[in-house]
């Protein structure tokens, strides 16, 4: 019972980084209308902005984490950069296909191609080899009943708390965030209102970029860096928006922790090789039961 | 890099010569235009969007090795080894890749279109892990080797190349010819209707969810021949050479450069996309040092820019989509410059 509770929490973390890259999904998925098939690439994108920073400034470790300071203005890089780098993809390639009324999935074709090539690009820049951004160990601490857990995985939980609240406040007490719903809701409708929904597009992909590259420097701060890291989150991204419904960044954040931990859990039962096959039984799952979701598609 | 064994360059590049490569460069765009034009008639014709090529060549390729293979050996462990002729493996892999699209075509077809994306992604990852983990099934990561191919016995090496290249080219126009009767017949017709307005095509009378699976398995199978041919050409396969870059991207850039909806523009785009890919490697020695060394690299993301632009640009491809949906239907007034020139010389045809 012990090993399936620590099994719960790493699940807790693969969850969180999910989440938030699922949140990040969800957004653009609901308000763009497409599946971005490169958002793993875009968060692949982030962890090694943040990595750049990093190995440029160099990172003190903080008190019992394997960071330092450094984190932060790397993080707030990342964030910004991935942002910016999704509002101008947006504006180079998605806005003249909206224009000239292509269809969505034109789109999600040409995400597959931007997703190349942004692969391609980090590795010309950063190689093929995987990379950490900090070395030595971060002891664990050890939670009542014997439990581990590491201070740099309750940093990615705090994280994770902190920014779905951000992005809750953003959505209901601003007025973008009321515009960004309208738009969700109904395009044409937003637009004859008089929001500006091209700015909202722009608008939403800074978020969703800056979403995913959070979860893109919370998985590196505990793991390795590679090239591909980000595209296997791709799927698991997936599951966690359909999961929730598309367009619900609540829905998908939940959907994460549910993919998260249930893919670390089943380690308990299953030979662990087998479970990266658990977002897709539950992709599937929820495609065949309730296609719309657990919570319904709204923003 | 794992992708060697399916796509390696490499292999094409160490055959001596220009010539030589052309007779291997043949014998590849031959396999994986079969592959295109069954991505053709599923996104072509149907506008359904398999993300998941990779799963339908991996599929093909272990079942023919697993039907024409001997029994596992002492330092192997895979299952079946039938040690049939290779004739039987093509079939085993056409069926196998037409069984794949009907499981997934079942819980996906009648959804939103992107779903089914997300879920082809989804099974080629799936697949790659299974055979990746689970022992005694398909000798895991070290892949299955001593794959037959056909004929081979019966000509010298130097001479099997050409025989290679001939049963491929052959086994791609067969191919051609099958799916273009198939899809200029009244069938075809409803496909087309079912991709561009469902609606319309169920208010006149289609039930277009076994159009769709119908099309969906017909593609699979010829995805699944081609893999099955390129484990015979190989030899040797292993879960890591089906990867979605190679297996699914690669094959997704020559039919939209190519042109979606047109057999013809399929084999086009698969010349010229592969032609651009395997031909870098042939002037790397070329480039300046600093180029050379990132040249595979710089070849992936220019298959990522050529989808890009190709979408943004040329949505119809080098040869478009016909918009003449049957040869019984009155000709459109021809356009471009040839048809242009051609009345201009002719005032008759007016």
């Amino acid at each position: 019972m012990l090993d399936l509770a620590q099994l719960v929490i790493v699940g807790l973390i693969v969850g969180s980084i999910v989440g938030l890259g699922a949140m990040g999904l969800t957004l653009s998925y609901g308000i763009l209308k497409f599946a971005n098939f490169a958002h793993g690439d875009m968060m692949t994108l982030g962890m090694f902005l943040a990595y750049a920073v990093v190995t440029t400034v160099g990172t003190g470790a903080l008190g019992p984490f394997s960071v330092g300071w450094a984190m932060i203005p790397a993080l707030v890089i990342a964030m910004v950069g991935v942002g910016v780098y999704a509002a101008g993809v947006d504006r180079v390639v998605y806005r003249p296909l909206r224009r000239r009324g292509s269809s969505t999935i034109s789109m999600a074709i040409a995400s597959l191609g931007i997703a190349i090539m942004t692969r391609a690009v980090i590795q010309m820049e950063w190689g093929a080899s995987p990379v950490r951004y900090a070395s030595g160990i971060n002891r664990a601490w050890t939670l009542p009943g014997d439990l581990k857990i590491r201070p740099d995985q309750v940093l990615i939980i705090a994280l994770m708390i902190a920014i779905a609240v951000g992005l809750y406040l953003l959505l209901f007490r601003t007025r973008l965030g009321k515009a960004m719903r309208a738009t969700a809701d109904n395009p044409a409708l937003a637009d004859i209102s008089g929001i500006d929904t091209e700015r909202i597009r722009a608008a939403t992909w800074l978020i969703a970029g800056a979403l995913i590259a959070v979860a893109g420097v919370m998985f590196g701060v505990q793991s390795q860096l590679k090239f591909d890291a980000g595209f296997e989150f791709l799927l698991p991204m997936f599951a966690a928006v359909i999961l929730g419904g598309i367009g619900n960044p609540w829905g998908a954040l939940a959907g994460g922790l549910i993919v998260g931990i249930s893919q670390e859990a089943s380690t308990y039962w299953i030979p662990t090789g087998y479970k990266t096959a658990i977002p897709f039984v539950l992709l599937t799952i929820m495609l065949i039961v309730r296609p719309r979701g657990l919570f319904g598609s709204t923003v | 890099m794992p992708d060697a064994l399916l796509f390696d360059p490499a292999f094409l590049a160490s055959l001596s010569g220009v010539g030589n490569w052309s007779v291997g460069f043949i014998t590849t765009v031959a396999i994986l235009g079969i592959a295109v034009l069954g991505l053709n008639v599923q996104w072509g014709y149907t506008g359904a969007l398999n993300f998941g090529v990779a799963a339908f060549l991996m599929v093909g390729a272990y079942t023919t090795a697993l039907i024409t293979l001997p029994p596992a050996g002492d330092f192997q462990a895979y299952r079946f080894g039938l040690e049939l002729p290779v004739w039987a493996g093509w079939i085993g892999g056409a069926v196998a890749g037409g069984v794949l699209a009907f499981i997934i075509g079942l819980p996906t077809l009648r959804l939103r279109r992107d779903f089914l994306a997300i879920a082809t992604i989804g099974v080629a990852a799936i697949l790659r892990t299974v055979a990746n983990t689970t022992e005694g099934f398909v000798n895991r990561a070290r892949g299955l080797n001593g794959i037959p191919g056909f004929l081979q016995s019966d000509f010298t090496p130097s001479e099997y190349r050409w025989v290679l290249m001939i049963t491929a080219v052959t086994a791609l126009v067969l191919c051609y010819l099958l799916v273009r009767a198939l899809t200029d017949s009244p069938w075809g017709r409803v496909l087309r209707a079912v991709r561009d307005n469902e609606a319309t095509a169920q208010a006149a009378g289609k039930a277009t969810v076994p159009f769709r699976m119908q099309s969906f398995v017909l593609g699979g199978m010829l995805m699944g021949f081609a893999g099955a041919l390129w484990a015979h050409r190989v030899g040797t396969i292993a879960p890591d050479a089906f990867s979605d870059l190679f297996g699914t991207f690669f094959l997704w850039t020559m039919l939209i450069v190519g042109g979606s909806g047109n057999h013809l523009g399929a084999v086009v785009g698969t010349l010229v996309v592969g032609f651009f890919w395997f031909g870098t490697p042939l002037i790397q020695e070329e480039l300046p040092s600093g180029l050379g060394s990132q040249v595979f690299v710089i070849r992936q993301f220019v298959i990522g820019l050529l989808v890009v632009l190709a979408v943004l640009l040329m949505p119809r491809g080098i040869l478009p989509e016909r918009s003449r949906v049957s040869r019984w239907a009155p000709a459109p007034p021809g356009r471009g410059w040839l048809a242009r020139l051609r009345r201009r010389t002719s005032p008759a045809a007016e």
